[in-house]
């Protein structure tokens, strides 16, 4: 039976006046909004729980490349930050050349934007490395205390000659006090998914679980926006004259820069 | 097929051409100036409950931008833009839950 199609919804047309491909992936990108939602405020439960020893990103993310053991705070993420947004502006600016067809503009703001891409996943590479390795004088992982309060949390030294602590609640302690302390405890340097120097271990875990899986998403939108850009060079689009597929991966890079604002400000900000 | 091609580059006429990639750098610009804003702030001394508001503030500021002009959704049908928004009502659910939640487990594990 044939009927005539007055409305949106009576089909032979999207509802929502887009290509197929295009609401695939906005619900595609909704549903991973979602999964990184329940990440992020799982983040913020452990947050509130452990509130007054969780470690202060400032303290922890403070190295720039070249600067050595410096402490710079806040600024080597800042860039990373800025990057990813530099990244973004120049995906949006293929899609715009993409909608007028221009094969040429389409392959130099593609190729920026896979720079702008290597760069940050590189950047978050040497950040891992730095919080992996570590500071020089590192921490102790109090296993036994006298009153059992502190049991398995992380205490920092208040000297140099590593005989007096700070207990995880920020109270110092004198050496003849720290004793008991520190007989029954071990060094601790850097982090794993175990242990780490700054604080509680889900620290680590959500960092390294977090930023790992945003990573993750960036380094597949590289290597989407690398075989798109092999495919453009080749003119696969050209044929069809339609550029819908550049549009589709934009939504996704931008996407992932939308999921790095929120992880930066709950896992370094806040 | 034809019509549906036709609305659907209709819709993007506003994101082509050289005002399109202005107001482009324009977002750029001012999503940066956010940034670094936030990072100015992170060291003030300024009480730590009206710092968190002003960091989720200014995220749901940067992420309005991004999502309404570098992903197009403003130039989108409203329908679809409600379609993808309106899930997020879980989401605020889902925080507010999870916030009390944590509160409590503070409590269970500092006693206070």
């Amino acid at each position: 039976m044939n009927t005539e199609k007055t409305t949106l919804w009576d089909g032979g047309k999207s509802p929502f006046s887009v290509a197929w491909g295009k609401l695939y992936m906005w619900i595609f990108l909704l549903s991973d909004a979602f999964t990184f939602s329940s990440l992020l405020i799982s983040y913020g439960v452990l947050r509130h729980k452990y509130a007054e020893v969780w470690p202060k990103a400032s303290d922890v993310f403070g190295h720039f490349p070249f600067f050595g053991e410096q402490h710079i705070p806040l600024a080597y993420v800042g860039l990373m930050t800025f990057i990813l947004i530099l990244s973004s502006v120049t995906m949006v600016l293929a899609v715009e050349a993409s909608h007028r067809k221009s094969k040429k503009e389409i392959l130099i703001w593609l190729s920026l934007t896979i720079v702008g891409g290597f760069f940050f996943i590189g950047s978050q590479a040497w950040e891992w490395t730095h919080f992996i390795i570590g500071s020089e004088e590192g921490a102790i992982h109090l296993t036994k205390t006298p009153d059992n309060k502190f049991n398995g949390m992380i205490a920092h030294w208040a000297n140099p000659e590593k005989t007096a602590i700070l207990l995880p609640d920020g109270s110092p302690l004198t050496p003849q006090q720290s004793a008991p302390y520190i007989a029954n405890a071990e060094e601790v340097t850097g982090a794993n998914l175990e242990v780490n120097e700054y604080g509680p271990p889900m620290f680590g875990d959500y960092f390294f679980g977090v930023t790992g899986f945003h990573g993750f998403h960036v380094f597949s939108g590289i290597v989407i926006n690398i075989i798109v850009l092999i495919l453009v060079w080749n003119g696969a689009f050209n044929k069809k004259g339609n550029y819908g597929i550049i549009e589709n991966i934009g939504l996704y890079w931008h996407f992932v820069d939308l999921v790095w604002v929120f992880v930066f400000t709950c896992f370094y900000l806040v | 097929m034809e019509t549906n091609q036709a609305t659907h580059d209709d819709a993007h006429s506003h994101n082509v051409g050289p005002s399109a990639r202005k107001r482009l750098w324009n977002v750029f610009w001012l999503l940066l100036v956010i940034t670094l804003v936030e990072v100015g702030l992170a060291f003030t001394p300024l009480n730590k409950d009206l710092l968190i508001a002003l960091f989720f503030g200014f995220t749901l500021v940067k992420a309005y931008y991004i999502v309404a002009y570098f992903m197009h959704l403003k130039t989108e049908t409203k329908e679809m833009g409600w379609m993808l928004i309106g899930p997020f009502i879980f989401i605020i659910y889902f925080i507010i839950l999870m916030l009390y939640q944590g509160v409590a487990l503070h409590h269970d594990f500092f006693g206070f």
